[in-house]
C-alpha cells in the first residue's frame, strides 16, 4: 500500500510537533524516520496509523484519503515501543486478538486462529511459545511476539515505533537482520521510528532525517551520508567538522588565507564548511591549505582523532589519521578536505 | 484464569544492614507496645462480641437472628449493598477512565471531590440529604408533590450508602489505570478492537485485582454504615433499619444478647473482608510488581 503524507501539520496544544510535513512512501518499502528527540518522527507514526489526526493536511492510503477514518479503519499494524503486549493473555491470545475482534462473516473460526498464531509465531521463529505468557519471555522475544501481532490482521501498513529501543545492542544487532529478512519475506510496506542512525541507515530502503517538526532529507543511505543538503544533517549523520569561512573570487578563505578549495557556484561572502574527519589529504606543504595545532590527539579504535586548532579564533575542528602515520607526532598538521560542502552562513 | 507470572514475584524483605537496628530492648519495647494496643483495641472487643452473642446458647442466638425484625434489618442491608456497589463499581470505573486516560479542565478538582466523601463527617452527608430531600428542604415540596419518597426509606437509605462508599473504588482504580496508561488499549484499537471491546478484553482484565479489592472496602463500608444511614433512615423497625442500625436499637432496649447477635454478623462480614483483603493484596501486589515488569 503506498502512503502519501501532505502538507501536514501537528499542534499539540499549539505547539507545533509538525510542521507543513509531505512523504511519499512506496508500496513494500521499508522507510525508516530517524531524528532526534523531539523532531517530530513518533508523531508523524501516530498520524499515519490513526491515533493522532492532523490539524492540517491530509494523509492517503493509496488513492483514498484516510485522514479522517479511525484507526481500526486504516488497517495498520502497529508495534508500539514497549510492545504493550496484553499481560493476562498468552502468546498465542495476544496474536489471535485481532481476528477474535472482528465481526461477522470476517471472523475466522477459533481453530482458524489458532492456526494463524502457530504460523505467525512460526515465521517469528518463536514456534512452541504459544502457552506462554508476556512476563515469561525476554525483551527480544516480546517485541517479535508484538510483530506477530500487529500481522495477524495483515495490514496495509506496518508501522512500528522505536522497534529496538529497548532491547541491548547484541539484541538489537540480530533482531535488525531478522526484521530485514522478515520484511524482504512478507513484503509489507513499513515504516519503523529510530534515533539511531546506524539502525536506520543499515536497514532501510530510504531515511527520512527529521528534525524540529521539519523533514530534513530523505533519500537512500548513500545519498544521506554522501550528500547532505543541510548543516544538521552533515551533523547529525556520521562524523563532522565544521569551520567557518569566507567566500571570495570563487575561493574558500578562512581568514586571510584562501585554502585551495574552489567554489565557483558559491555566493559571495560568509559561509560554514563541513567535511568528514576521515576524509581528508594530508599536506606537506600548506600552500593553500587548512593548518592547525594539535590540541590533543585520541586513540579511536583502528585510527587516531587528532584535534586541531585553526587560526586566530582557536575554532577546533577533528581529522582522522592512520595510527603510524608520522604527522600524529607533530605539533602542526596541514590538511586540506577530499569531499566536502558549503552551507551559507545563518 | 490462573496468572502465571505471578509465581516469579516472590515476597521480597529488604535485608536488615545493622545500622538501622534498633538495640534488643527498643525492639521488644515497641512490639509489646503494639500487640498491647493490638490487643486491648481490636481483638478484645472482638472476643466479646462473640462472647456476648452466644452467652445464652447457641439456640438463643439462633432465635435472635429468626426474629422478623432482624430479618428485615438484614434484607435491608444486603438490598443497600446490592444497590449501592454496582451503582459505586460504574462510577468508580468512569471516573477513574476519565482522569486516568484523558486530559481535561478541572482534573485536579475532580479527583480532590472523589475524596470528599472521606474527609466530611457521615453525619453531615447523612443531614445534608434531609435538607435536600426532607419535607421542609430544597426539593421536599416537588417530591411530594410528585408522590416521590426519598426520605426516611429506601431510596434515602441508599442515596446516604452510595455517597459515603464512593471513593472506594474510584481511588483504588486510578492510581493503577494512571501508571497502566494507553498503551494496551491503543494496542487493541490498533488491532481492529472497537471501544467497548478494548475495555472489555484489556482495560478490565489489567485492573481486576485492584476493582476486586475496592468492591471488598465498599461492600464493607456499604454494609456496616451507620452515621449518614442513621440520619435519613428514621429507624422505622421492620421497614427502615439497617443491621447497624438495628443493633443500635437492641442494645437500648437492653436487649444485649439479641443486638451482640447481630453484631457478630458484622464482625464476622469484617473478618471475611479481611481475610480476602489479605489475601487480594498478596495476588494483587505481585500483579502491580508484573505491570512495572513490562
Amino acid at each position: 500500500m503506498e502512503v502519501r503524507v501532505a502538507n501536514v501539520r501537528k499542534e499539540f496544544e499549539r505547539f507545533p510537533a509538525l510542521r507543513d510535513v509531505s512523504l511519499d512512501i512506496k508500496s513494500g518499502e521499508l522507510i525508516a524516520l530517524l531524528g532526534p528527540s523531539g523532531s517530530g518522527k513518533t508523531t508523524l507514526l501516530r498520524l499515519i496509523a490513526g491515533l493522532e489526526r492532523p490539524t492540517r493536511g491530509k494523509i492517503f492510503f493509496g488513492e483514498e484519503d484516510a485522514s479522517q477514518k479511525s484507526i481500526q479503519e486504516r488497517n495498520v499494524g502497529f508495534v508500539f515501543q514497549h510492545y504493550a503486549l496484553f499481560r493476562h493473555m498468552t502468546v498465542a491470545d495476544n496474536i489471535g486478538f485481532g481476528l477474535k475482534v472482528r465481526h461477522g462473516p470476517s471472523r475466522p473460526s477459533a481453530k482458524e486462529i489458532r492456526r494463524r498464531a502457530s504460523e505467525l509465531l512460526n515465521l517469528v521463529q518463536l514456534s512452541g511459545l504459544e502457552k506462554r505468557y508476556p512476563a515469561q519471555l525476554s525483551g527480544g522475544q516480546r517485541q517479535r511476539v508484538a510483530l506477530a501481532r500487529a500481522m495477524a490482521i495483515e495490514p496495509a501498513v506496518l508501522l512500528l515505533d522505536e522497534p529496538f529501543g529497548a532491547l541491548d545492542a547484541q539484541v538489537r544487532r540480530e533482531l535488525r537482520r531478522w526484521l530485514r529478512d522478515i520484511h524482504d519475506a512478507t513484503g509489507h510496506t513499513t515504516v519503523f521510528v529510530t534515533h539511531d542512525q546506524e539502525e536506520a541507515l543499515e536497514l532501510a530502503d530510504r531515511v527520512v532525517v527529521m528534525s524540529q517538526g521539519r523533514i530534513e532529507q530523505v533519500g537512500t543511505a548513500d545519498e544521506i551520508y554522501d550528500t547532505p543538503n543541510s548543516p544538521f544533517v552533515y551533523g547529525f549523520i556520521g562524523e563532522s567538522s565544521s569551520l567557518p569561512v569566507k567566500v571570495e573570487d570563487g575561493q574558500v578563505w578562512i581568514a586571510d588565507r584562501p585554502i585551495g578549495l574552489s567554489a565557483p557556484h558559491a555566493p559571495q561572502g560568509e559561509a560554514t564548511l563541513f567535511f568528514r574527519p576521515h576524509d581528508v589529504d594530508l599536506v606537506e606543504e600548506c600552500n593553500g591549505c587548512i593548518a592547525g595545532t594539535v590540541a590533543a590527539s585520541r586513540r579511536v579504535a583502528g585510527t587516531r582523532r587528532v584535534e586541531l586548532e585553526i587560526g586566530g579564533e582557536r575554532q577546533r575542528v577533528e581529522i582522522e589519521l592512520p595510527v603510524d602515520h608520522p604527522a600524529a607526532q607533530k605539533t602542526r598538521v596541514a590538511f586540506r578536505p577530499r569531499r566536502w560542502k558549503l552551507f551559507p552562513a545563518a | 484464569m490462573a496468572d502465571p507470572e505471578i509465581k516469579s514475584y516472590a515476597p521480597h524483605h529488604e535485608s536488615q544492614s545493622p545500622a538501622v537496628t534498633e538495640s534488643r530492648t527498643a525492639r521488644t519495647v515497641l512490639m509489646i507496645v503494639t500487640f498491647a494496643f493490638l490487643g486491648i483495641f481490636l481483638l478484645l472487643p472482638l472476643i466479646i462480641v462473640f462472647k456476648e452473642a452466644f452467652a445464652k446458647g447457641i439456640e438463643a442466638y439462633t432465635q435472635a437472628l429468626s426474629e422478623p425484625d432482624t430479618r428485615s434489618a438484614i434484607r435491608l442491608t444486603l438490598l443497600v449493598a446490592a444497590i449501592s456497589v454496582p451503582l459505586n463499581v460504574t462510577f468508580g470505573i468512569s471516573a477513574a477512565w476519565a482522569i486516568a486516560k484523558f486530559e481535561f479542565k478541572g482534573k485536579a478538582f475532580l479527583t480532590t471531590l472523589i475524596d470528599l466523601p472521606f474527609s466530611v463527617s457521615p453525619v453531615i452527608s447523612g443531614l445534608v440529604y434531609v435538607l435536600l430531600f426532607g419535607a421542609q428542604g430544597l426539593l421536599g415540596a416537588w417530591l411530594k408533590a410528585h408522590g416521590i419518597v426519598i426520605l426516611f426509606a429506601v431510596p434515602g437509605i441508599v442515596l446516604a450508602t452510595v455517597f459515603v462508599t464512593f471513593p472506594f473504588v474510584a481511588r483504588e482504580l486510578i492510581p493503577l489505570m494512571q501508571e497502566q496508561g494507553n498503551g494496551d488499549e491503543e494496542a487493541a484499537l490498533s488491532l481492529g478492537a472497537n471501544g467497548w471491546q478494548a475495555f472489555w478484553y484489556v482495560t478490565l482484565p489489567n485492573v481486576k485485582w485492584g476493582l476486586l479489592y475496592g468492591v471488598l472496602l465498599c461492600n464493607a463500608r456499604a454494609m456496616g454504615e451507620f452515621g449518614a444511614v442513621s440520619v435519613v433512615s428514621g429507624h422505622i423497625r421492620g421497614l427502615t433499619n439497617t443491621m447497624p442500625l438495628h443493633v443500635e436499637i437492641l442494645y437500648n432496649e437492653y436487649n444485649a444478647a439479641a443486638a451482640f447477635a447481630v453484631a457478630s454478623l458484622l464482625a464476622g462480614l469484617a473478618l471475611v473482608t479481611l481475610v480476602l483483603k489479605t489475601l487480594l493484596e498478596m495476588r494483587y501486589g505481585a500483579e502491580i510488581a508484573a505491570t512495572r515488569g513490562h
